[in-house]
């Protein structure tokens, strides 16, 4: 199909724009200074004179370049983003007031202690509703994001395990449905990675688990729910016979929206666990971060957690920045600059506040009935990899597609042009040709009822054949088309670079030597 | 005496004398998708069978290619790190990977012959 | 609860739809034990108006920067933040959208940090650059852990002079992989020998300019050393404005520059979240940890932008990634973009300039009161002093007066008893000479 031109490459709404460095106007600011007092400058041989290379534009030209980037994306804000694993629910506006209150976006993390009383309380409250949601003992504040927060678990256990003379354990058991940044992070703490084997019914093989549980090993990491979005039943079991074996039991709390409010963590033997703030707690994702990972740990691992912790004294708070040192003496250390991802605390805790327990434990019901609704009104013409009830997240395989020439991309692609954000396509990698889909509790009935109506069409539309070519075309209506991943991968460029007669004295080319 | 090898990783080995040229199969490529980046060993560099000795990357998957034998790499095809596509349009041929002295030849005997090659594809798809 | 769609209605006939009788059945799978014990003690949901309030009153316990003359930097700093910056970054679209993995309907993100890329990479000099990182602190621990695959060696040498939470942050990191890190002892007075240490184990020196005390110094000579010994010069910047005035990186020889774009990427947030920038030489990219934006074309052939060379993330090369990196800090990546598109060439070097000019003209009123000590000769907006006495009560007691006058070293170093007088003091383009004239005052007193 061919789309009728404009002389502007502009459809509409859908308007082009070029990179800030095709727009330059040299010297053109849209800041504003005062005038600089006159003083002697004092940078020794410091001082450069090179051109920089950015481009100089006006106030308007910037918010309206900004605005028609912001109009290429598609948003929680804008519509159904049923992205498995990722939990996308709304992002209340309140907690961006919150964060912008001057007592919190304007403090400097190294004011006295005695100016910033209010801050640490902050942090004090944030650890104070993950504590008491999750039964465990302590919590580390400073993890900036999931993976993170997996290291920062990882390094409480090692640094366990150093401490009890165990410092021989050497491997980290791991499902193969894993997400990707488990075994990451156990390679970043030092750690071989075994992987051990799901069942039939998408859950840990515990046997096979068992099998693998020897002297040496170090912990074993189970995301709960699991990726395949169901509960490990097992969980107790497991977490007993790691413990038994003298290892630790690490959960993965990516899908804790799904438990919160519900059960308490430490109830089902868990040593360490992170909690995505950005997931569960609301916090927005901003199109890849900034997210938190603060890290829930049991008795046992509480004494090695990172600094900075904050310290309740009399009827303040203090702040121990050292390890080492009191609360910290056995902490292993540093992980991250300043007292962790503080704006994001903040935003977390304004929605803790405003759900509350009752509104917490509605929250995980019904993001848990929202994705029973999907996983029973689309199994009727997809094939659903196992057996429900599922928890938060309902996964497909590509079984329906099977004769077809569409695939799991295909369907992804053709549900853009339906104006949904697809699922997430081929994970977990355990099911073939996986659409992972995560509703989530913000979602109405009305949403979910159009979203299946398409489902359901596309699904039909590919078994009854011969719409092969229509499904390879989508998307059709997006800003762009399907992109050549491929050439990108081949010959990368990844930034802009000035062409031939524009280059002289740039800083670039200089650093190319 | 000319003759080709392969293993359960799907790689190849020819035969020529003491020297063998390792690639990845039609299958592999296949499977792979497009490359889009290849690694290859350096001369000189001691590989043992079953060891990784190249990198092999496609837009969505990487993998490590692993010398089905023992010995000093001789050569690596200089020419696969700027063309990676020639892995996809000629895996067998002149999508070569590297070639190798053969440090025991009798490892050979280990490795399937085509006809063995081609079954254990079949049954895997 | 204002946040879910879902009433009763809804609930039953969906879970007719499903043949369930309830919503608890749907959890059938938890352990029942688990459920019964699960009791908590926290408040109900609260209304908009009172969770402003609650929060308003922890907020008005702090003494915020704006409600008194600050002169704090150590790593985080005070910019005027243009209004249109926070508006961009509030719009729905950049704020609420995930992580660009559908490239067709998220080339507004994409573009961003396309441009991103590049923005950090010119004002570096760098050759390139990734879509960030959590911040400065960990970014130079990834630098490190990079430099060491690179050179394919296991130690680290860090300067006295580089922050001390990316000290800490690296040393910790690099442990848990058996990575020597020695970090030299803090220098403030800028004497330390870095070329005599270099051995032939060593796969990086880690550098930082400005460094951490104020010294401006061009470690070109360093880098050579580094290169002639096989090692990598990783260089840290924890305010980037300088580097619209100073000597970029680049130009000194470094191989791996990264840093804390939090300075220009809006509100100090008592810290977090930052940014962290990572830009390297070509010749490495395989190596680099983090997302990658590259260009393209779209089926009609139409520019485009997606997210590449992904196979050495984690995602897909699991234990074998360069990082476990998967979240980083893309809204702050978009702030600190958009801050540096309004500002221009121009408008980056005029700020450069106004901040060094604030700091000059405060050096020039602190150096004169008796028995304070100035440390750099030459500086960009901050700088060490020596006081006549410990510097964490003075900091104490110009708290007392509304004023917050600096960061004492002690705070990062209660080890070193060598460096209790040391303060250091720091002035933005937020700052006005009536600010130093009052800090400057306060100082007199409370040091006579």
């Amino acid at each position: 199909m061919t789309m009728p031109t404009t002389v502007s490459g502009n459809r509409g709404l859908q308007l082009e724009q070029n990179l800030i460095f095709e727009q330059d106007t040299p010297g053109m600011t849209a800041v504003d200074l005062p005038a600089a007092p006159k003083v002697i400058e004092r940078l020794g041989d410091m001082k450069s004179t090179r051109r920089i290379g950015l481009p100089g534009m006006s106030e308007p030209d910037v918010v309206r370049h900004y605005t028609r980037l912001s109009q290429k994306n598609y948003s929680i804000d804008s519509g159904f983003y049923p992205l498995g694993s990722c939990t996308m629910k709304h992002n209340p506006r309140l907690n961006e007031k919150m964060a912008r209150l001057p007592g919190f976006a304007d403090v400097h993390p190294f004011q006295p202690v005695s100016t910033i009383q209010g801050a640490l309380e902050l942090i004090d409250t944030c650890a104070a509703w993950l504590k008491e949601l999750t039964g465990m003992a302590a919590v580390a504040m400073s993890p900036a994001a999931g993976a993170h927060g997996e290291l920062c678990g990882l390094m409480c256990i090692k640094s366990a395990h150093e401490a009890n003379g165990q410092g021989h354990r050497k491997i980290v058991l791991v499902p193969e449905s894993a997400h990707g940044t488990n075994p990451a992070t156990a390679a970043l703490c030092g750690y071989a990675v075994e992987a051990i084997p799901a069942n039939a019914e998408g859950r840990v093989d515990v046997a096979a688990l068992r099998q693998h549980l020897r002297p040496e090993i170090a912990a074993v990491m189970i995301t709960n729910p699991n990726t395949c979005g169901l509960f490990e039943r097992d969980c107790i079991e497991i977490a007993d016979a790691v413990h038994e074996a003298g290892a630790y039991f690490y959960m993965d709390g990516a899908n804790y929206n799904a438990i919160v409010g519900r059960l308490r963590i430490a109830d089902l033997g868990v040593d360490a666990m992170h909690i995505n703030l950005h997931k569960t707690f609301s916090t927005p994702h901003g199109g890849g971060g900034p997210g938190a990972g603060p890290t829930v740990l049991s008795p046992k691992l509480a004494p090695f957690a990172p600094v900075p912790q904050v310290v309740k004294i009399g009827a303040g708070f203090d702040s121990e920045e050292h390890a080492g040192f009191g609360t910290a003496k056995q902490s292993y250390g540093r992980m991250k600059g300043y007292h962790g991802q503080f704006g994001v605390f903040v935003r977390a805790v304004s929605y803790m506040m405003a759900m509350g327990i009752d509104g917490l434990r509605q929250a995980s019901g019904d993001a848990v009935l929202n994705a029973n609704y999907l996983l029973a009104r689309l199994g009727t013409e997809m094939t659903a990899a196992f057996e429900g009830p599922c928890m938060h997240e309902a996964v497909f395989d590509d079984r329906f597609l099977k004769g077809t020439c569409v695939t799991t991309l295909d369907i992804a692609k053709a549900l853009i042009d339906e104006g949904v954000h697809p699922p997430t396509m081929y994970f977990p990698l355990v099911v073939h040709g996986a659409l992972l889909m995560e509703p989530t509790e913000t979602e109405s009935k009305q949403t979910l009822d159009k979203f299946i109506e398409s489902m359901l069409h596309l699904a039909r539309k590919a078994k009854a054949g011969g719409a092969e070519a229509a499904f390879k075309a989508a998307p059709m209506y997006s800003p762009r088309r399907r992109l050549d991943e491929t050439k990108a991968a081949r010959k990368p460029i990844l930034r802009w670079t000035p062409s031939e007669p524009e280059a002289n004295g740039n800083g670039a080319r200089q650093a190319a030597e | 005496m000319s003759e080709t090898r392969f293993t359960k990783d799907h790689e190849w080995i020819k035969i020529d004398g003491k020297v063998g040229t390792v690639g990845i199969t039609q299958f592999a490529q296949s499977q792979l998708g497009d490359i889009v980046f290849v690694e290859v060993p350096p001369a000189g560099k001691a590989v043992k069978a079953g060891g990784e000795a190249a990198v092999v990357e496609s837009v969505k998957a990487a993998s490590e290619v692993y010398s089905p034998v023992t010995g000093t790499v001789k050569e690596g095809n200089n020419a696969l790190p700027d063309a990676p596509e020639t892995v996809n349009k000629d895996p067998e041929g002149a999508g070569w990977f590297f070639k190798i002295d053969l440090a025991n030849p009798s490892e050979l005997d280990g490795l399937m012959d085509k006809a063995a090659y081609d079954k254990y594809v079949a049954e895997l798809s | 609860m204002r946040y879910l769609p879902l009433n009763d209605t809804n609930r039953r006939e969906m879970l007719a739809a499903i043949g369930a009788g309830s919503v608890d059945e749907l959890f059938r799978d938890l352990p029942k034990a688990a459920l019964a014990s699960a009791k908590f003690k926290l408040p109900n949901t609260a209304s908009e108006i009172e969770v402003e309030r609650a929060l308003g009153v922890m907020a008005a316990k702090n003494l915020s920067c704006g409600a008194a003359p600050a002169f704090l930097g150590a790593g985080n700093y005070r910019h005027h933040t243009p209004a249109s910056m926070d508006y961009l970054i509030q719009r729905g679209e950049f704020l609420t959208a995930y992580t660009p993995y559908q490239p067709e309907i998220s080339q507004g993100t994409l573009q961003a940090i396309f441009e991103f890329q590049t923005q950090v990479a010119l004002i570096t000099g760098m050759e390139i650059a990734n879509a960030s990182m959590y911040d400065g602190a960990t970014a130079c621990a990834e630098a490190v852990a990079m430099a060491c695959r690179v050179t394919k060696r296991g130690a680290a040498l860090v300067s006295g002079q580089v922050h001390p939470h990316y000290r800490d942050t690296t040393q910790t990191t690099m442990k848990f992989l058996d990575i020597a890190v020695e970090c030299l002892a803090p220098d403030p007075a800028g004497i330390e020998d870095l070329i005599g240490r270099i051995t032939p184990e060593l796969a990086c020196v880690v550098v930082q300019t400005p460094g951490f005390f104020g010294h401006l110094k061009d470690h070109t000579t360093l880098a050579e050393a580094c290169h002639k010994a096989g090692a990598l010069l990783v260089v840290c910047v924890t305010e980037p404005v300088a580097l619209g005035l100073i000597k970029p990186p680049c130009q000194m020889g470094a191989d791996i520059v990264v840093g804390e774009g939090q300075s220009l990427a809006g509100p100090m947030s008592f810290g977090g979240p930052g940014v962290g920038l990572f830009a390297t030489r070509e010749k490495f990219l395989r190596q680099m940890p983090g997302r990658l934006c590259g260009e393209t074309t779209d089926e009609d052939g139409r520019r485009g932008w997606v997210l590449t060379l992904s196979t050495r993330e984690q995602h897909i090369r699991r234990e074998k990634a360069t990082s476990n990196i998967c979240t980083n800090s893309g809204l702050i990546a978009l702030a600190f973009s958009t801050h540096m598109t309004l500002l221009g060439e121009a408008g980056f070097t005029r700020l450069a300039q106004l901040n060094h000019a604030m700091a000059v003209a405060l050096a020039e009123k602190v150096e004169k009161i008796p028995g304070v000590k100035l440390l750099p000769s030459a500086f960009f907006n901050e700088f060490a002093v020596v006081l006549p006495k410990p510097a964490a009560p003075v900091v104490e007691e110009l708290a007392k007066r509304k004023i917050l006058g600096g960061v004492p070293v002690s705070r990062f170093y209660p080890t070193y008893p060598e460096v209790a007088n040391l303060l250091l003091l720091c002035a933005t383009e937020t700052n006005t000479i009536a600010d130093i004239d009052t800090l400057v005052g306060a100082l007199k007193e409370v040091l006579s």
